[in-house]
């Protein structure tokens, strides 16, 4: 389950503290890769925490499969044999999300993508440059700026059995969706008594950039997050992106898959051979016994910031990725819970109706009788995000209070 | 649908030799399998926008009047009994109801193939009857019982048919119109050499993702037909008081249109047909069919709050689509009066039959509130979320809903 981690304690490498892009996910010695055991010729390994089967394997990739959960639950057997898998390629996270989507458009001719500005222009983001040249217009989209209009259209083509990936130039602008996603998207398999299913990705960067104003800066994962039928995943890095991105587009449920604006530069070296992320699962990031931190997307990076500080103040944070936002891993978090007995959520959502707000009622429910205190949930401020670079800091969580957020906790 | 169903389902033997004798007497050939082409001019012509509107003169025969009228008068005849099964409480919520209507959906229907997609609004059982939807499935998904299309999970306006490409079933106004020019997208990539038939209301009609939809399938050449049912009231406001330009055959400006008397069947068959070819050919067309509810807009509607009684008798006596058949089928010769009348009390019993069979059907499990929510199973927290209801409830928990009983296990 748990990423094969190594070299857990007191040297943390420095994490460049340069508010601009260009983290380099490398530096940190907790990085998210994961690593298994080589097995040529498996057609592909899939990222699973309890050994469930996933139908696509083939029979010695199953076996293969089963091998995993083993070997990571040892230390001593993944180091030698990661060192000697391919080294794999380094690519940033955008790059990493158009390889994880051109890889899926390869393998299944019915994966299209619709949205502005992805075909000609190559995508705002970069996320699909490259792909009309090479898969045509009628799989690679340009739409006019009509988002409810061709989001139901993506919803109405996978009905049929398309399986489009829908992209929003910032998820804000899916607030024009919302029906779309809400009714059609999340109820018609309900409602149609399980006769369709909506296989479609609707994907696009969110959350709080750099100045960009109040309407381009929104989350709208705590909108979304009531509506029955959907899933919601967040990538962090460049491995989970590809993963988590490959996993949306052969679902058959609707995913929503949040990127972050400040993310895309990212950087990590990433396996050659094919992966997926388990969409429901989360991302053990760095395992502890003090404290249990919950967070996604970019709060991940503000929390190992935090988490060197906390380390040279003698404390050993354990920080889960939760990734799946909905529905939650409570399986990963409940076990987390039961070992550190505190819990805090760092989120970039606002306070009020936030994921952070869901995450605590569910811990509470579930979890209850191994806390030792209450959760903490820090969350970003109940305002519109302002303009100004110092008000902006303040609207969003940053390490600092996390520090003195775990200190109280910890008392 | 036919006729000849008719007669095999026919449990008397005395009907049967009643047939035989009345059909030996008259030597004329059985309705139902005539099949030689009677030539019909539509009562009103077609008006036209941005193309050359179709003929008047239509090619029947005896065998599709008689399958019309059959449709009609059954989907007239249910939609009169869930009247009623509302009134007794037996259907609930909203229920919008299609008589006076039918021709539209019998009309489409014959120039269609079931490769052909069909999606409509709320206001959609006869268009599912029309598609294939048998009467115990709509009695019992309006009262929401297990052998309803949709288990009795959507209800009044959530009909769907997957194997005859009948799409639903839509409770948001326009919402459907979008997913229908996305299922003409996928008819397009498939190259399915297929259309859509986008239905909405003249009241939908001035919704913006109508156009934007519109605007997109004109670009890329779909083959989508958006087809305004317009009824020319949108629940209480009539199409003059919503529309500034209530001529909707014309709002797609630069996409064709046609307008069609909507109570003919046969100019809706007339029309859908030309609309069919024109979209495989040039992309998206819009058809306006003139048609008229009886009902209010739903049964909460008394519907006549915002037109006259006269108006709806008036409609009901000049225009109404079943009497139009009739007539064309007495002045034909193609059957007696008797035998219509034979056929609508037929009708009226399997209406009754396929309501007490939906009566006696259970409702659903209580574990169907959870199934179907996604493909393939549950997340891990909705497990957790089952176990804490069940918690609460004092019951027995189902043991398919929960996926691993302790997490400690793992």
């Amino acid at each position: 389950m748990a990423t094969g981690f190594h070299g857990v304690g007191a040297a943390v490498a420095a994490l460049s503290s340069s508010p601009s892009n260009s983290f380099d996910s490398k530096k940190l010695l907790c990085s998210p890769r994961r690593s298994f055991p080589v097995r040529k010729g498996a057609s592909f390994v899939a990222d699973r925490s309890d050994g469930s089967v996933n139908l696509d394997l083939n029979p010695k990739a199953r076996r293969a499969q089963q091998l995993i959960v083993n070997a990571v639950a040892n230390k001593a057997d993944s180091s030698p044999a990661s060192s000697s898998s391919k080294p794999g390629h380094e690519l940033l996270l955008f790059e990493a999300l158009r390889e994880g989507l051109e890889e899926e458009m390869d393998r299944d001719p019915r994966v299209c993508v619709m949205g502005e500005d992805v075909g000609h222009y190559g995508g705002s983001y970069k996320v699909t440059r490259g792909l009309a040249e090479k898969f045509g217009d009628l799989r690679v989209l340009d739409t006019p700026i009509a988002e409810n209009s061709f989001t139901g259209m993506g919803i109405g083509a996978a009905m049929t059995g398309l399986r489009p990936v829908v992209e929003g130039m910032n998820m804000g602008f899916l607030l024009l969706a919302f029906n779309q996603i809400s009714n059609n998207c999340g109820m018609l398999h309900y409602t149609s008594g399980g006769q369709f299913t909506i296989p479609i990705v609707i994907r696009g960067p969110g959350g709080v950039g750099r100045q960009l104003g109040a309407e381009h800066s929104q989350r709208l994962e705590s909108y979304f997050q009531s509506i029955p039928g959907i899933q919601m995943v967040a990538c962090s890095t460049p491995y989970n992106a590809k993963g988590l991105m490959k996993a949306a587009i052969r679902s058959e449920n609707p995913v929503i898959l949040f990127e972050h604006v400040l993310l895309y530069n990212l950087k990590e070296r990433i396996p050659d051979e094919d992966y997926i992320c388990n969409l429901e699962e989360a991302e053990m990031v760095r395992p502890g016994e003090h404290v249990t931190i919950l967070t996604y997307s970019r709060m991940r990076y503000h929390v190992m910031q935090a988490a060197k500080t906390l380390v040279n103040k003698g404390y050993d944070p354990e920080v889960i990725d939760i990734r799946s936002l909905k529905p939650f891993d409570l399986h990963t978090i409940g076990n987390s819970v039961k070992k550190t007995h505190r819990v805090l959520i760092v989120e970039e959502c606002m306070r009020t109706g936030g994921i952070g707000a869901s995450l605590t009622a569910a811990i509470t429910e579930n979890f209850h009788d191994y806390l030792d205190t209450p959760i903490m949930c820090l969350s970003s401020q109940d305002v519109p995000t302002p303009y100004a670079g110092t008000l902006e800091e303040w609207t969003v969580v940053q390490p600092a209070q996390i520090v003195t957020a775990v200190e109280q906790l910890c008392k | 649908m036919a006729l000849s169903h008719l007669s095999s389902s026919s449990p008397s033997r005395c009907a049967n030799l009643l047939k035989l004798l009345s059909s030996a007497i008259s030597l004329r050939r059985p309705i139902s399998t005539d099949t030689t082409p009677i030539t019909v001019e539509t009562s009103v012509p077609f008006t036209a926008h941005q193309c050359e509107a179709p003929s008047r003169t239509v090619q029947t025969n005896a065998k599709e009047l008689a399958t019309f009228f059959r449709d009609m008068v059954v989907m007239r005849r249910m939609e009169i009994a869930a009247d009623s099964l509302y009134k007794a409480k037996l259907i609930r919520g909203f229920c919008h109801l299609y008589d006076g209507q039918e021709a539209v959906a019998v009309g489409m229907e014959a120039a269609l193939t079931k490769k052909d997609c069909i999606i409509t609004s709320y206001r959609d059982h006869c268009t599912f009857v029309a598609r294939g939807g048998t009467l115990l499935e709509v009695f019992a998904e309006l009262m929401g019982r297990q052998a309803g299309c949709s288990k009795g999970k959507g209800g009044s306006m959530h009909f769907y048919k997957k194997d005859s490409n009948f799409y639903g079933g839509h409770g948001i106004v326009g919402a459907q119109v979008p997913l229908g020019c996305g299922l003409a997208f996928a008819q397009k990539y498939c190259k399915d050499e297929a259309v859509t038939f986008a239905l909405y209301g003249d009241g939908a009609a001035n919704q913006g993702q109508l156009f934007e939809a519109l605007n997109i399938s004109a670009l890329w050449d779909l083959p989508a037909i958006l087809v305004c049912e317009n009824n020319h009231y949108g629940m209480g406001t009539a199409e003059w008081r919503a529309a500034k330009s209530p001529a909707y055959y014309k709002r797609g400006d630069y996409a064709p249109g046609l307008k069609v008397d909507g109570m003919d069947a046969l100019a809706v068959k007339q029309a859908c047909a030309f609309a069919k070819e024109h979209a495989l050919k040039n992309g998206p067309i819009i058809l306006e069919m003139d048609t008229y509810r009886y009902h209010g807009h739903s049964m909460s509607d008394p519907g006549s709050t915002y037109r006259t009684r006269d108006e709806i008798t008036g409609v009901r006596q000049e225009r109404d689509p079943i009497e139009r058949i009739r007539k064309l089928i007495l002045s034909h010769d193609l059957s007696t009066d008797k035998e219509l009348k034979d056929i609508e009390k037929e009708v009226r019993k399997e209406v009754d039959d396929a309501i007490a069979q939906a009566k006696e059907n259970p409702v659903p499990e209580p574990s169907e509130l959870f199934s179907d929510v996604y493909a393939k199973g549950l997340g891990v927290e909705s497990k957790y979320m089952q176990k804490s209801i069940y918690r609460h409830k004092g019951d027995e928990l189902p043991s398919q809903a929960f996926g691993y009983n302790n997490p400690s296990e793992h």
